[in-house]
């Protein structure tokens, strides 16, 4: 079947879906948009939410035909959402051939000393920032999901306590932090943005 | 500052930014969080085919019969083998021990032993495909513990077993045994007061990475085949891969792709070679990607073990001896089993001083799941017990158990039980006092909101089980010892390249390792060592491949320490290459060229009173200087067999943890309320990645404590939760506040006085735990997890 969705602002359509294929499975595997992450594929760890309509969901737990005429953000898009979350046009994100990974991305990572702030010079939205200046990446596989989520929290409620975070990012499991880091992460992105405010 | 001659500008010594001791974020960070960060199971190739296995469905069983036919019929399927297509001889594999099957022959020894492989256009068709195989078993009796495994008429799991271990063992089903004594444990005895004996039990842990095992190989020209895959160790890989390929080690060239964790899961092969045979065969690239269910069955587990105690003690609190039988679980293949044995016999007395020792270690060969490497190695389930052993003698003589275990603790000079003298810090003491000071989280927290309960605080959560009624608290306390990097003789080694050259007018420096960056931060380290040896701002990580020597492995908490000296050694080198050309340049313009001590910093060569002699883009220019070298650190020896005397570790590290939980003695729940962790780590290259090493470390000694387990059927041997509905790992909303202490004091041994930090964690956060649940609620508990039935006694 064909399915036409929009993923991170841009129309697409994906073509001969099988009946079975999820929601993730389009986005990693037909899309080129392997942000989402594929850890159990049974809805119990949260590696691969992405915002359907707004609402973060399980994107393996999805069919590829529910996701049919519906707006789709995910982490490749995160920035630009949160950039636009004001405005009604969620920006122009990758495509299908601006990101996404192939083989010849064993990439070389330029290391630079920080103060604060690291890597290539990108836009990041504030909950990405933080999470790379709170040390809340390890392995980062837990990563992209947890920053949907967060993200998600932090456009419903600008000050979240601690029991908010804790009860808003249940549904994501991460393996190597012990999560402190991450609620330094949210705390600081929530922060940051009462800063700027 | 002095006036020099040199033909640059006279500047000021600036210091490089981000060296080692900075928190220095990692350099894949915004890779990682934009979803840009090439996990393996992400890697994609044009007119690529998804891999499947096919795995066993009973534990014990011979083959009689496999009947491929229908499934290589299927429409998308490109080939599909099973043993008989193995290219050579060489049909198994192991890290030590090579008695693992790349696919069953004859017979398989576990429940999801991979039986045979498909490769087809699509996952699901690959999938469907493989159910429509045939396989007629014959089913045979199961060995599940050392009854069955060493009884008279036991079968043998491999039988006319030719390792150089079967010379050691009582039983064939044994993989190895190691005892460790020393003293006269039974004339000991004799001084004791009280005695006090104990029977435990560690059920098996999963490390549960949260990528799952993938990889994509790409068959080459030559013959040979590019793998791209997440592992723990390339080179130990590729020796494993490329014979049973029947490929010489250069025709298979390996990169690490993303790992998202490890923990010791991705030390033995998983996919690798299925994923070569497969392009190989079928001449496409070829990716497999194990669901989470494959995942279960895809890697070894932590060894359950079964633990005999015994401990005596003088009034006055002294420990007189100790005596202990450790028996591991290593399932149906060797893995890392006589390491672990090693260890977990070696390390079994824990950091405390007792002179008189009779120590036993073993490990099985049974039908249940293979068990090797997990972070804690061994020393985790020993650490489990004599912990739980130290309260029970603490409580018979009525001391305070912190203060039990400082009277006892070893310290630096202390001979362990093999011998071996600790010749750095051991804090023992301290690292117990500073998480017994730290103020304790207020009481009844679920109250402080209001009066109305806030269930989200409470045992059980917003499941809403209770609102304080039955709910108590307890307060616990445990301390663990555990070695850094490879032990016994092992030639541990790490290789590293660095290059220095100068790109568009600024000094740049690369280094290239092969050693996998599984999440712990490695790569981060590098580039700080390098910034602090060579005084350059610009550091690239080359990706790690086969095309540079071995790292070794990433684990035994050795990576900062190996690969980090190997990276800080090498640019020492590459220092010295810079200033020799640098003399022989510009040596005339300054006598201190040749009269001081000269280093590298901010760009930058300066005399070691701060004076600037030259900028490295005028040594260099268009030079390259460019070295690859191995570094070793000092040897240890095996383990005697008989007595299990021997300078058999290189380092050792420690952690202290209090834990505070409530309980709901009702319904049997535990909430962990605080998890303070206290830990010695040398020197902290990197303190923010430092806390969060421990912090992770120390939620998998909590998740073991109170949820997670592997349960295997003891009749058929068959694993009942391979999935993540059914293997519980702690939430964020589980997991507590975890306060971090770092001491910094330095081994003089080790690179920048540095201690392994990876595993030390997690030995003493399960027992701290489980003290603490056994504080609140009076009973006994002397396995692990603890699971409600066992607090509410039904
Ligand atoms: S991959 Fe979807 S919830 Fe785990
Ligand atoms: S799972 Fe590795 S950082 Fe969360």
């Amino acid at each position: 079947m064909r399915v036409n969705f929009t993923v991170n602002g841009r129309p697409q359509e994906a073509d001969d879906v099988w009946e079975g294929e999820s929601l993730l499975y389009v986005l990693r595997e037909r899309m080129g948009l392997p942000g989402s992450k594929n850890a159990c594929e049974q809805g119990e760890c949260g590696s691969c939410t992405v915002r359907l309509d707004g609402v973060p969901v399980c994107s393996c737990l999805v069919a590829a035909g529910q996701a049919e005429g519906r707006e789709i953000v995910t982490v490749e898009g995160l920035a630009d959402y949160a950039k636009h979350r004001e405005g009604a046009h969620p920006g122009t994100g990758c495509g299908s051939s601006g990101c996404g990974t192939s083989l010849d991305d064993a990439k070389r990572w330029q290391s630079k000393p920080t103060d604060g702030r690291s890597g290539e010079t990108r836009e990041l939205s504030p909950i990405q920032q933080a999470f790379i200046d709170a040390g809340a990446v390890q392995c980062g596989f837990c990563t992209p999901g947890l920053l949907v989520a967060a993200d998600e929290l932090l456009e419903q409620n600008d000050s979240p306590s601690d029991a908010d975070i804790r009860e808003a990012l249940s549904g994501n499991l991460c393996r190597c932090t012990g999560y402190e880091k991450i609620l330094d992460a949210v705390r600081l992105a929530a922060a940051r943005q009462e800063e700027t405010v | 500052m002095g006036v020099t001659g040199s033909p640059t500008n006279i500047q000021q010594r600036s210091k490089t930014k981000g060296g080692i001791g900075e928190s220095t974020l990692r350099p894949d960070g915004t890779l990682k969080v934009t979803g840009e960060f090439a996990y393996s199971s992400d890697m994609w190739h044009e007119d690529m085919l998804w891999g499947f296995t096919l795995r066993s469905t009973t534990a014990h069983a011979e083959i009689k019969s496999i009947d491929v036919s229908e499934a290589l019929a299927t429409s998308g399927v490109y080939s599909v083998l099973t043993y008989d297509d193995l290219p050579t001889e060489m049909k198994n594999y192991g890290l030590e021990i090579q008695d693992t099957p790349v696919l069953a022959h004859g017979k398989v020894r576990h429940h999801g032993e991979p039986v045979a492989i498909v490769a087809a256009d699509h996952p699901e068709t690959a999938r469907r495909a493989a159910a429509k195989i045939k396989i007629e078993y014959v089913e045979l009796p199961v060995i599940t513990d050392e009854a069955s495994a060493t009884g008279p008429d036991a079968l043998l799991i491999h039988e006319g077993r030719d390792d150089h271990h079967i010379g050691h063992v009582p039983h064939p089903n044994i993989v190895h045994r190691q005892p460790v004594i020393r003293g006269d444990a039974d004339e000991a005895a004799k001084r004791a007061d009280i005695i006090v004996s104990g029977d435990y039990v560690f059920g098996m842990q999963d490390q549960a990475f949260l990528g799952p095992e993938s990889g994509l190989a790409v068959p080459a020209e030559d013959g040979g085949v590019d793998l791209y895959v997440a592992t723990q160790w390339l080179h130990s890989d590729l020796r494993q891969i490329a014979p049973v390929l029947g490929l010489p080690e250069d025709k298979v060239r390996m990169t690490l792709s993303g790992v998202g964790g490890a923990f010791g899961g991705r030390e033995d092969l998983s996919m690798q070679i299925h994923a070569c045979l497969l392009a190989l065969r079928t001449g496409k690239p070829v990716k497999i990607v194990y669901n989470r269910f494959e995942s279960f069955f895809g890697h070894v587990h932590r060894h359950p073990a079964k633990l005999h105690y015994e401990h005596g003690v003088t009034k006055d609190g002294k420990l007189t001896h100790m005596k202990c039988r450790i028996v591991l679980d290593g399932g149906a293949y060797a893995s890392a089993s006589p390491a672990v044995v090693g260890n977990a016999a070696s390390l079994a007395v824990g950091p405390y001083v007792i002179e008189d020792v009779d120590i036993e270690a073993v490990a099985l060969y049974t039908n249940n799941p293979p068990c090797g490497a997990m972070r804690g190695f061994g020393a985790v389930q020993a650490c489990f017990a004599y912990e739980a052993q130290m309260d029970k003698l603490a409580a018979k003589l009525d001391m305070d158990p912190v203060e039990f275990r400082q009277l006892n603790a070893m310290e630096q000079g202390t001979l362990l039980p093999t011998g071996q003298a600790c010749d750095s810090p051991a804090p023992v003491a301290e690292l117990l006092r500073l998480v017994k000071s730290r103020p304790l989280p207020p009481e009844q927290q679920w109250l402080s909101a209001g009066e109305d309960a806030d269930v989200r605080a409470l045992p059980g959560g917003l499941s809403n089980t209770t609102h304080g009624e039955g709910v108590v608290r307890g307060v616990g306390y445990a301390v663990g010892l555990k070695n850094v990097g490879f032990s016994e003789g092992f030639d541990d080694y790490s290789t590293a390249r660095v290059r220095m050259e100068i790109i568009n007018g600024e000094p740049v420096a690369t280094v290239h390792t092969a050693m996998a960056e599984v999440g712990q931060g490695g790569v981060t380290v590098h580039a700080q060592i390098v910034r602090t040896e060579l005084g350059v701002n610009q550091v690239t990580i080359h990706p790690a491949d086969t095309q540079v020597g071995s790292a070794g492995s990433t684990s035994a908490s050795r990576q900062t320490y190996m690969t980090g000296g190997a990276v800080k050694n090498t640019a020492e080198a590459v220092r010295e290459k810079v200033l020799e050309i640098g003399r022989a340049k510009l040596g005339t313009y300054h006598p201190a060229w040749a009269t001081a001590e000269l280093l590298l910093e901010g760009g930058k060569v300066v005399t070691d009173g701060g004076e600037v002699l030259a900028d490295l883009v005028d040594v260099l220019e268009d030079e390259a200087v460019d070295l690859e070298l191995e570094w070793r650190h000092r040897p240890t020896v095996a383990f005697d067999l008989v007595t299990g005397q021997g300078d058999g570790h290189v380092q050792y590290s420690f952690a202290a943890h209090r834990a505070v939980v409530e309980v709901d003695t009702e319904l049997g729940l535990v909430k962990v309320i605080e998890l303070a962790v206290a830990q010695d780590v040398g020197k902290a290259l990197n303190p923010l990645s430092v806390v969060g090493q421990i912090q992770g470390g120390t939620t998998q000694g909590l998740g073991v404590a109170v949820m997670e387990e592997i349960i295997v059927d003891p009749k058929t041997a068959r694993v009942r939760n391979p999935s993540f509905t059914d293997y519980l790992i702690p939430t964020i909303l589980d997991t507590p506040t975890i306060p971090v202490d770092v001491l910094e004091l330095a081994d003089e041994h080790a690179p920048y006085g540095l201690r392994g930090i990876g595993e030390a964690p997690t030995l003493s956060s399960t027992p701290a735990v489980l003290a603490a649940i056994r504080n609140a609620t009076g009973l006994e508990l002397n396995r692990t997890p603890v699971r409600p039935e066992h607090l509410t006694a039904t």
